[in-house]
């Protein structure tokens, strides 16, 4: 049982990451980026590709899938900022893309990585520790770096552009910002570190699989709500950026010890994601049902107050 | 300083929505121009407005600033060298920020945004003074998000915001319409007071004919896409409302019974 656990908060790390890259365009841009199933699994993909057809070292191959994932954003953003198409029509037709790129580049549904070294059995062998440990440390630092980057990022003048172009583009176009380009960066950063979460699961789980981004952009709304609701019930109710981003990763640790448990309560693994989909549209209708009941409750025929 | 140069603009071309919102105006402005335009309801003030921001592409004009040709840059090039003022308050702030964090991305209008930091201690020392300056008690206020403020406040914050890197020329696009009177009148009484201070160019669209009598030293009226009056100095000023509803009724003849109740 506690194995299991420990096996879900490690897989709540990694996933983590890629739920701050949705954070990126969900939160601060206002697009729901669809892209990211296929970036994810790019990300593995490629990463799977490097290590087990040309040897790579499992750090380049991070690094590839990385990069994989930001040109995957860049051309979700080309569709969307040149051509004008709808973001989330950008990014279907970029998913559904990579569905067949992904396949192109794996010339297979899956590649197991078992018998080669990642940067996960690297460590578990040099320090004598558990795998899973090691996973949870080495993807704790990865997130923390990545919450410490995107926080300076955000905080700088082109970071702050970007978060300026997600709250008003009007006004942002009007202080001489391009929207276009804060768009693309914003969607190449973002995908940049789905493509990341899916090379760093790849090699926790020691295989890409075709399917593996399959519903991912469903996890990282979750994750996000849950995320949200549990910083609203801390005291203090952490508004600053940064725990705001703590609180998307701690979000995605949540939710995969939720499905962890309802796993072994007997649940189907095929019903998560309807879970994830029922939790996501839950925490969507409940603030909209709350402030309409709120407005018909102080309706009052007189007039008076 | 400014010039249009026979600026035309058709919206929905070829369509049934077809409206044509400008057609061939000419302009000049002088540094140092305070310019109130009036007009009724689509005479293209708005419009004449935006195709100088580069809100709409050109369908054919020119249109210089300071000597260069801006008519082809982009919105956010031409951002460089202009302020704007938007009629909805919500328009020229972004909510989900701080205010010191939007005076910040105006500070940074026309220059390179790079990745040193958005915001430094100096410069929101500088924001308590500038705010101050509006007297609205904003200065106490500086990481409050933009969003708590009331539509007067906000649009008070956009007037410094567009005025805090000096423009070449400022854009008013009937930036009290939507404030209560009061309000309003605040709002206007700071707008004469930067405009006065910087010495700015100033184009300022307004529905509110004794404003634009009083305010500036140059008046032009627009009817169907055309400047039909343009008048300044000792005759502006002598000028009363009956004399613009006289030349309303020269210009717009037909439509005027609806102008006169727009602008009554």
């Amino acid at each position: 049982m506690t194995l299991a656990m420990l096996g879900a908060i490690s897989q709540g790390i990694l996933w983590g990451i890629m739920v701050l890259g949705v954070y990126i365009t969900y939160k601060l841009l206002d697009i729901a980026d669809l892209t990211c199933d296929g970036s994810l699994a790019l990300g593995g993909c490629v990463c799977a590709v490097l290590v087990v057809e040309h040897g790579a070292n499992p750090w380049l191959a991070l690094l590839a899938g990385t990069v994989a994932g930001m040109l995957a954003g860049a051309v979700t953003g080309a569709l969307h900022t040149v051509f004008d198409i709808p973001a989330i029509l950008a990014g279907i037709l970029t998913q559904i893309s990579l569905w067949s790129i992904n396949l192109r580049i794996m010339g297979k549904s899956n590649i197991p990585l078992l018998k080669h070294e990642t940067i996960f059995s690297g460590l578990a062998e040099a320090t004598g520790a558990p795998q899973t440990t090691v996973v949870v440390v080495l993807g704790a630092l990865f997130a923390v770096a990545t919450v410490g980057a995107l926080y300076w990022f955000f905080g700088t003048e082109i970071g702050s552009a970007l978060r300026a172009t997600g709250n008003n583009e009007d006004m942002s176009r009007a202080l001489g910002i391009d929207t276009r380009l804060t768009k693309m960066i914003a969607l190449m950063l973002s995908n940049g570190l789905v493509g990341l979460a899916g090379a760093l699961i790849c090699q926790s789980q020691k295989y890409a699989d075709i399917g593996m981004g399959t519903g991912a952009i469903i996890i990282g709304l979750a994750a996000i709500v849950i995320g949200e609701v549990l910083g609203r019930l801390t005291p203090g109710k952490l508004r600053s950026f940064s725990s705001r981003l703590v609180a998307a990763v701690v979000g995605s640790i949540v939710y995969f010890l939720i499905r962890a448990i309802v796993l072994q309560l007997g649940m189907d693994a095929n019903d998560m994601k309807l879970l994830s989909a029922t939790i996501v549209a839950v925490a969507l209708a409940v603030p909209v049902v709350w402030e309409r009941q709120q407005l018909r409750a102080s309706y009052r025929k007189g007039g008076e107050a | 300083m400014l010039t249009l140069t026979n600026v035309r603009k058709t919206f929905n071309r070829g369509t049934i929505n077809e409206k044509v919102a400008l057609q061939g105006v000419d302009l000049h402005l002088d540094r140092g121009d305070f310019v109130t335009v009036i007009g009724g309801n689509g005479a293209g003030k708005s419009t004449m407005l935006n195709m100088i921001a580069g809100v709409y592409p050109l369908d054919s004009g020119t249109i210089t600033l300071d000597g260069h040709d801006i008519s082809q840059l982009s919105e956010h090039a031409r951002a460089a060298y202009l302020g704007r003022v938007f009629q909805d308050p919500m328009r020229g702030t972004a909510a989900d920020m701080q205010i010191d964090e939007n005076l910040a991305l105006a500070a940074r209008r026309g220059k390179s945004r790079t990745l040193r930091w958005g915001i430094t201690k100096s410069e929101r020392e500088s924001y308590v003074e500038e705010l101050r300056k509006l007297g609205l008690g904003l200065e106490s206020r500086l990481s409050d998000k933009v969003g708590l403020l009331s539509g007067g406040q906000r649009q008070a914050l956009t007037l410094l915001m567009a005025t805090l890197q000096r423009p070449d020329l400022l854009l008013l696009d009937e930036h009290t319409a939507a404030l209560d009177p009061k309000t309003a009148a605040k709002v206007l009484e700071l707008t004469e007071q930067i405009v006065a201070e910087e010495g700015l160019t100033t184009l300022m669209v307004t529905h509110n004919m004794h404003d634009a009598i009083r305010l500036g030293n140059r008046l032009i009226m627009m009817a169907d896409g055309k400047i039909i009056y343009d008048v300044r100095g000792e005759e502006k000023a002598s000028l009363h409302r009956a004399d613009l509803m006289r030349k309303f009724e020269e210009a717009a003849g037909e439509e005027l019974a609806n102008d006169r109740m727009l602008l009554g």
